[in-house]
């Protein structure tokens, strides 16, 4: 019989995921897992975690894994490559650790064009914590800590990491992205690799960013977060390349 | 024996390279024990620059001294700043060609030199504080002679046409030292 | 013996550093110990090491503990305001267990300080440098010697015990210039040596093959942190033989001058010179001022010791929490103490000195 699917190596086995019902980083991970294998790379590959959800990440996944303090992944995965460039590094951050507490550590990263691989989970809200606000709150939405709904005057608007990112010169590779659908999946699987591929092609700094649901902490049924996630989510954060370094000098 | 040295100056007289040149020189051409400190003011240019050598042939204690032995200013703020840190019996050395105002002490011995219009003379005018060291060390034997010679070969060693006209400097501040002792 | 050379605080502590085998260094600017990257910049291409200027205090610490969770040799330096952010990532670094060495370069404080030599990060450096209760070996060098010493054998006993080790020096030290021998350079063999033998090669979160997994955990949740603490614990409690003091002229002495680092060589020409007109003064200096020696102040006979200086360039004094701990209560302790960037001289030493010797002789 033809062998169609298998399990990833990638993540580990027989693990029971521990994450809400709805949630997407089990997907973000098995994709990681299963294009680091596809680039025979998994001896390489460490994790840098962030705090948070993402930082669950560490009982399931199989390769190394260094827990970096809220928000400093980026430094911390800049001090492994650097000393290591034959690592295959990646952080995994959510929106609160990459773009609140670690943001100078994100942008300045990219700036210097670290040659790592980002791989930033945006649900809008802190997780871990129990739906805190967070700098991608959507305007009216409603956190723990903005009860009356996330206010402009207040709060500003939602920030765009992309965006931001495409500011800046040095950074090579930079997509939104989701995986919601079996064909955002495979795109989003098809994005990961590459960034991965920059990364072993030396080419600088690489960023994923993955826009997901929290059905817990936005309230919801998984089925209506996904109806969020598609009206909502992706229309302030629209998905697509922002930067591909690849493209530009082709 | 422990001998501390101020010196003093603007920003730009070359105040920090006299005191490293002395303390370096002791440190490779002797085994006596030396310190260097310099002091900023918060400007990078043209504010005050001073620094202490120490050198003594027992461990140092504060490398940091306000009541030496020998003062060197090359400016007048720096003769009115320090002037009182100087011990009685102590030596002041001036720059006379800019500090004009009198010494109002007459329990220091007073040296004087025109090192900036020596320099200027000379052709060199960034010389001045290496004709000041010359002057410092003819009138103290605070070390031989020697040690600063090696001290400007080793300096200069990448710069080799530097040497002559700085060995010169010095050996002009040398007599003019020698000719003021008593 | 090697050739004596001139060098800067600041420089001898990085070229100290590299010949460790340090092959990492992250910093941000404070003045002033701008010296230290300054030089690791110039000299880290030749090595082949890294430098990195990290975008803050954060960063760079942070950086530290990630070359260190994959196996670098790494260090970095920092000024007082500048080493409160580093709390973060020392503690992340004790925490996980990893060997990073770290330079304090003090200035005055609280907040910003001035920028001129200060003493005044004590108790944060011997008692808390971060969050949980964690301790470090903390050296304090008197002299640019002392600082390559200690930054040199730093980095074994950070490798020996997986634990940062901090230098707390200060603004004098680290700029002034003195003649210093060089320890040997690490050779590269020898370094791939070290590393077998701390067992870096296993740990060291750099990618291994299925099944071999390398983590990098600053703790762990509920009963796991718990075991990380007493593992801590119990190597705190190896550090009795680390202690290290120096005791100048007290074996007769009727006064004891307390102090550490810069203090301390200001303090010993002071005896001397009491010595010199007959009066019997002494010197304790911790050396570790972590682990810190009770024992030497806890030994004096106070027959015969009448009184303690403790000469601090702080204001309020900080290590004489820990000579009253030692001392309780059996002899008077003056204090002789500038701050905020004002530098002790022996004047004001001797003019201390003098008045404790009115008090109490």
């Amino acid at each position: 019989m033809e062998k169609v699917y298998e399990k990833t190596l990638g993540v580990l086995q027989d693990v029971v995921s521990g994450f809400c019902p709805g949630c997407m980083h089990g997907t973000a991970h098995k994709l990681v897992g299963e294009v680091v294998q596809e680039l025979g790379m998994l001896d390489k590959l460490v994790r840098v975690e962030g705090v948070g959800c993402c930082g669950l990440g560490q009982m399931y996944v199989s390769h190394d894994v260094i827990i970096a303090a809220h928000g400093r992944a980026c430094a911390v995965a800049t001090g492994v490559k650097r000393s290591s460039p034959d690592s295959l590094v990646y952080t995994y951050q959510g929106d609160g650790d990459l773009a609140s507490i670690g943001l100078d550590e994100t942008v300045s990263a990219a700036n210097r064009g670290e040659n790592f691989t980002v791989i930033f989970i945006n649900n809008g809200i802190y997780g871990m914590t129990g739906g805190q606000m967070a700098p991608t709150t959507l305007i009216g939405m409603k956190a723990t800590t903005a009860p009356f709904g996330r206010k402009v005057e207040e709060h500003g608007y939602p920030m765009h990491v992309c965006e931001l990112l495409a500011q800046l010169k040095t950074p090579y590779f930079l997509v939104r992205t989701a995986v919601d659908t079996p064909q955002n999946v495979i795109k989003t699987r098809k994005y990961i690799k590459q960034a991965f591929q920059n990364q072993i092609d030396g080419k600088g700094f690489s960023l994923v960013e993955i826009v997901t649901s929290c059905p817990t902490n936005w309230g919801y049924s998984a089925k209506d977060a996904l109806t969020f996630l598609r009206e909502k989510m992706f229309e302030e954060f629209p998905l697509g390349v922002y930067r591909d370094k690849d493209k530009e000098e082709a | 024996m422990e001998r501390n040295i101020m010196m003093a100056g603007f920003g730009g007289q070359g105040v920090m390279t006299m005191g490293k040149l002395l303390a370096e020189a002791t440190c490779d051409a002797t085994d006596l024990k030396v310190s260097f400190f310099p002091s900023y003011g918060a400007a990078m240019r043209g504010g005050t620059a001073n620094c202490f050598v120490v050198i003594s042939d027992d461990e140092i204690g504060a490398p940091v001294c306000y009541n030496v032995e020998d003062l060197i200013v090359m400016n007048g703020p720096s003769l009115h700043a320090f002037l009182k840190n100087v011990k009685p019996g102590g030596n002041v050395f001036i720059n006379s060609t800019i500090v004009t105002d009198p010494i109002d002490r007459d329990d220091v011995n007073v040296i004087s030199a025109p090192v900036t219009q020596m320099a200027l003379d000379m052709g060199n005018d960034r010389a001045l504080n290496v004709i000041m060291l010359g002057v410092y060390v003819g009138y103290t034997d605070a070390v031989p002679e020697e040690v600063i010679i090696k001290g400007i070969e080793h300096k200069f060693e990448n710069k080799q046409k530097l040497i002559p006209p700085n060995v010169e400097a010095f050996k002009k501040g040398l007599e003019i030292g020698r000719a003021q002792k008593k | 013996m090697a050739e004596r050379v001139f060098m800067k605080g600041c420089e001898a502590i990085a070229e100290a550093g590299v010949r460790a085998g340090c092959r990492f260094f992250a910093g941000y600017p404070i003045t002033p110990q701008n010296e230290i990257p300054e030089y690791f910049a110039r000299r880290m291409p030749e090595v082949g090491g890294v430098f990195v200027q990290g975008e803050s205090e954060v960063a760079s610490v942070n950086m530290l503990y990630g070359a260190a969770a994959a196996g670098a040799r790494a260090m970095s330096s920092s000024s007082s305001c500048g080493i409160s952010l580093y709390s973060e990532g020392v503690s992340y670094c004790a925490s996980a267990r990893l060997p990073v060495v770290y330079v304090n370069v003090q200035r005055g404080g609280p907040g910003i300080g001035a920028i001129q030599p200060a003493q005044q990060d004590y108790l944060q450096a011997t008692k808390a440098s971060g969050n949980g209760g964690f301790q470090m070996i903390v050296l304090a060098p008197a002299t640019v010697q002392e600082c390559v010493d200690m930054v040199y054998e730093g980095f074994e006993l950070a490798a020996r015990d997986n634990n940062p080790v901090l230098i707390l020096t200060d603004g004098v030290i680290g700029t002034m210039m003195e003649p210093v021998v060089l320890p040997p350079m690490k050779s590269d063999e020898e370094l791939a040596q070290l590393k077998e033998k701390y067992g870096v090669t296993k740990r060291a979160c750099i990618g291994h093959p299925l099944g071999q997994q390398a983590k990098c955990f600053p703790g762990s949740a509920g009963t796991g942190q718990e075991l990380v603490n007493k593992e801590a614990e119990k190597l705190y409690a190896t550090w009795d033989k680390d202690v290290r003091v120096e005791k100048f002229l007290v074996d007769d002495a009727e006064i004891i001058f307390a102090a550490y680092g810069i203090s301390a060589r200001i303090s010993k020409a002071i005896v001397k010179q009491l010595r010199a007109e007959g009066i019997k003064a002494g010197m304790i200096r911790p050396i570790t001022v972590n682990p810190f020696p009770y024992d030497a102040f806890r030994d004096l006979d106070f027959n015969q010791v009448k009184g303690i200086l403790d000469v601090e360039m702080s204001i309020p004094a900080q290590m004489r929490w820990d000579i009253d701990f030692a001392v309780q209560g059996r002899c008077q302790i003056n204090e002789c103490r500038r701050s905020g960037g004002q530098l002790l001289t022996n004047d004001q030493v001797l003019e201390g000195a003098r008045q404790l010797i009115k008090e109490v002789l």
